[in-house]
């Protein structure tokens, strides 16, 4: 082993530069392959919910279409546009962000969390709307129009229904903490060139909230 | 190696180590340098350890006679839930990859810290939390629904506080999986000029296929532990029988984690392996590349694997004979790793040391434990086998004899690193001749009373298994006083022990060419890197 002298201790490095990275391009290749990772992570946990909707949906193939009459088609359609258009508005914030134009980022993220907002609130009418006839997954189930069938099936489906809307719209909520937080960074003028990681990862993380949704919608609302 | 440091630049004042850097309970618990967080998982983990050993022990005691007659039924069910899950998510998956894990990482790359020093510092305080649930179980009044949860028991047992310690368990894997998903990122693209792939120590490529299987198998236990949780409250229906569910599509679910996670916890054990195997026969490891890609090869079929827990739970015979033969399938890496560690040492300059004693304490453990594991992968003799002590003897052969001899041989090769002090090596080797006599005489009987038909989790058992169940109680009391004696020597090392020297066993890897203890930011200089981890004439030649 030969060492070199610790030239790299002089402290010449920008201020958002992690002490322990040599430079910037370690820096943000790092981030950016932690947060691939951190995604594959997320499809794993929702791939257990895709393996239930799919054991449960083969158990009863039935029930399962005529619960999933009871859902409002609309509402999912236009939650779907909501929150495509939303990632929409993220890319361009990325984009903004690389060239440097903190104002645009910030405008960007203001739109994107006015899309999260609206996608969380017709979600609320819609759960209002299954919460007052009864809805509900498992025991709390009470929609008497469905309650005849001989299986547990139609609250099964809206169990599975409530399970993955809600892992979904938790990680809808945590988006919009984040979004925040690159909102607050971009006011303070500190994204550039170099240093757009941050504002990319949560586009990341954006897209794949949207990703699920894409599958969430027809898998939920649209089977036939 | 020839350090040279400009005036200046240098991290501290001479003398100063990671360990006397900055002081205060506060410098520890918020430190985000990888070695003392290294250590407080050490600290923890082995805390933990002791309470699992206590339950343990309580197990064994009320087994020393075929009545119930310390426990009362409930009680026992309890225990033998509790060692499980404490020994198992608190204790065997961070046991190596947390503790020398996070403390070697960045030392054997040559580098300064992980590449997410604050993420790092965030998994050790997220399994606090998870740890403060299950010690909240352990306090409100126990589970008793095995460490497995299994529906329909957990979604319906009334007894104990379960969804506490579904919480807990929940908690637990982000901790795993955030540590996995720093160490890929740290192996990836933290290495020092000169640590090519292939220059990496074979710990290292351990412990990266470990991180693998962390990130991509536990977000499936959580999951699954949260569909649990709410089948537990609201009943949902998808894994209880009664509300329609599916009791197998849980088991499916909970082995898909479960499975993987065993090489969780015992690719790291090979890991040791590979590096006190050679330093301590003073030769180059042999088959390098073949290590490597074992632990890689290991990993992968680890994954296709789960079904051999279920050959009795109604999946489809097909399934069972295709699961059946892909489980053989993983001895072959396996058995790669154990014919290159013996090639290792043939005609190498053994050193018999504690490490090296602990290292072929493993090799005996691992042999025999992984030896069984392919009677269990057998269909015909796994109906057989299947939920009695053959089943218990074999996984606490791989899992916990496995784990546990490594993780000592592991503690005691660098314990000279990680606390700058020497234990004392004669009574270390004395005092293995107590763990292993007593490791072999705790579990090989229970292969006997298995294979004879003595069922798992029982409190009460047949007359003619006495002898058998006395001798792996008077086997487990031997065990577990060898354990105080490790404590107490290694304890008393810190306070009374000689200093040591930067590399006490004439190792070529990167961690043994800084200070013992190393200086706060590893490294005194910048490291370039110009030869393997094994490569003892190089080092020999650039030592002179």
């Amino acid at each position: 082993m030969s060492t070199a002298a610790g030239a790299d201790h002089g402290h010449a490095h920008p201020w958002y530069q992690a002490h322990h990275f040599k430079n910037m391009e370690q820096q943000n290749a790092s981030n950016k392959f932690g947060m691939w990772l951190f995604l594959v992570q997320e499809l794993l946990f929702f791939a257990g919910l895709f393996m239930a909707y799919a054991s449960m949906r083969y158990f009863y193939p039935g029930t399962w279409l005529e619960a999933a009459e009871q859902l409002d088609k609309v509402m999912g359609a236009i939650n779907t546009v909501v929150l495509l258009t939303s990632s929409l508005t993220m890319a361009l914030g990325v984009r903004a962000a690389q060239l440097g134009q903190n104002k645009q980022v910030a405008a960007w993220m203001v739109a994107t969390i006015a899309g999260a907002y609206g996608f969380l609130i017709i979600k609320y009418f819609e759960y209002s709307h299954k919460i007052h006839v009864g809805l509900l997954p498992g025991k709390w189930f009470g929609f008497d129009e469905l309650k005849t069938t001989a299986t547990n099936a139609p609250q099964i489906f809206f169990s599975v229904y409530f399970m993955m809307t809600g892992v979904h719209g938790l990680h809808v909520v945590i988006g919009i903490g984040v979004i925040f937080w690159i909102l607050f960074r971009a006011l303070r003028d500190e994204f550039g060139p170099e240093n757009y990681a941050a504002v990319e990862n949560v586009g990341l993380y954006w897209h794949l909230v949207d990703l699920i949704w894409i599958f969430l919608f027809p898998l939920l609302y649209l089977v036939r | 190696m020839s350090t040279s440091t400009l005036d200046g630049v240098g991290h501290g004042a001479p003398g100063t180590s990671y360990l006397n850097a900055k002081s205060g309970l506060m410098s520890w618990l918020f430190t985000i340098d990888h070695k003392r967080i290294g250590v407080m998982y050490l600290v923890t983990v082995l805390s933990f350890f002791l309470v699992g050993g206590l339950l343990a022990l309580g197990i064994r005691t009320e087994l020393l006679t075929p009545a119930g007659d310390v426990f009362s039924a409930a009680v026992y069910n309890k225990l033998f839930t509790l060692h499980g899950a404490i020994m198992v998510f608190l204790v065997l998956v961070p046991a190596i990859p947390a503790t020398l894990g996070n403390f070697l990482l960045p030392l054997q790359l040559g580098t300064i810290d992980v590449a997410f020093p604050k993420l790092n510092l965030l998994s050790f305080h997220i399994y606090l939390l998870g740890a403060f649930f299950l010690v909240f179980t352990l306090v409100t009044g126990g589970v008793d629904t095995g460490w497995t949860f299994y529906t329909p028991y957990s979604s319906t047992s009334a007894d104990g506080n379960v969804v506490a310690a579904l919480t807990g368990a929940f908690i637990l894997g982000f901790s795993s999986i955030l540590t996995g998903l720093n160490f890929i990122v740290t192996v990836h693209k933290m290495r020092a000029p000169g640590v090519t792939w292939l220059r990496m120590p074979l710990f290292v490529w351990a412990i990266y296929a470990t991180s693998v299987i962390q990130v991509l198998a536990t977000p499936v236990i959580a999951i699954t532990l949260f569909l649990l949780i709410f089948e537990k409250i609201v009943g949902i229906g998808i894994f209880d029988p009664a509300l329609g569910g599916d009791p197998v599509l849980f088991q499916h679910f909970f082995w898909f984690y479960s499975h993987p996670v065993v090489y969780v916890m015992v690719l790291p054990a090979f890991g040791v392996m590979s590096e006190t195997i050679t330093v301590h026969s003073r030769k180059h490891i042999f088959g390098y590349t073949a290590i490597a890609a074992s632990s890689i090869a290991i990993a992968a079929v680890g994954f296709i694997i789960w079904g051999h827990h279920m050959f009795v739970s109604g999946q489809s015979e097909l399934s069972g004979t295709v699961f059946s033969l892909l489980t053989f399938a993983v001895a072959i890496p396996t058995a790669i790793k154990l014919c290159s560690w013996i090639a290792t040492l043939y005609r190498g300059s053994i050193q018999w040391n504690s490490p090296m004693l602990y290292s072929l304490g493993f090799l005996w453990i691992f042999a025999i434990g992984g030896l069984t594991g392919l009677f269990l992968a057998t269909l015909s003799t796994d109906v057989h086998f299947h939920d009695t002590y053959f089943v218990v003897a074999h996984f606490h052969y791989v899992m916990m004899g496995g784990v546990l001899f490594a993780l000592i041989a592991g503690m005691h090769h660098w314990w000279p690193k990680i606390t700058g002090r020497m234990f004392n090596d004669k009574i270390g080797r004395i005092n293995w001749v107590l763990a292993f006599v007593g490791y072999n005489l705790t579990f090989f009987p229970q292969f006997v009373a298995g294979s004879q038909g003595m069922p798992r989790r029982y409190h009460q058992y047949l007359p003619e298994f006495q002898m058998w169940n006395q001798l792996s109680t008077l086997g487990s009391y031997l065990f577990g006083l060898s354990l105080f004696i490790i404590l107490a020597y290694l304890l008393h090392s810190i306070f009374k022990g000689v200093k040591a020297p930067s590399n006490p066993w004439g190792a070529a890897s990167l961690e043994w060419q800084t200070k013992s203890p190393p200086v706060e930011h590893n490294f005194e200089a910048d490291v370039i890197c110009t030869y393997g981890p094994y490569d003892y004439d190089a080092h020999r030649a650039a030592q002179s």
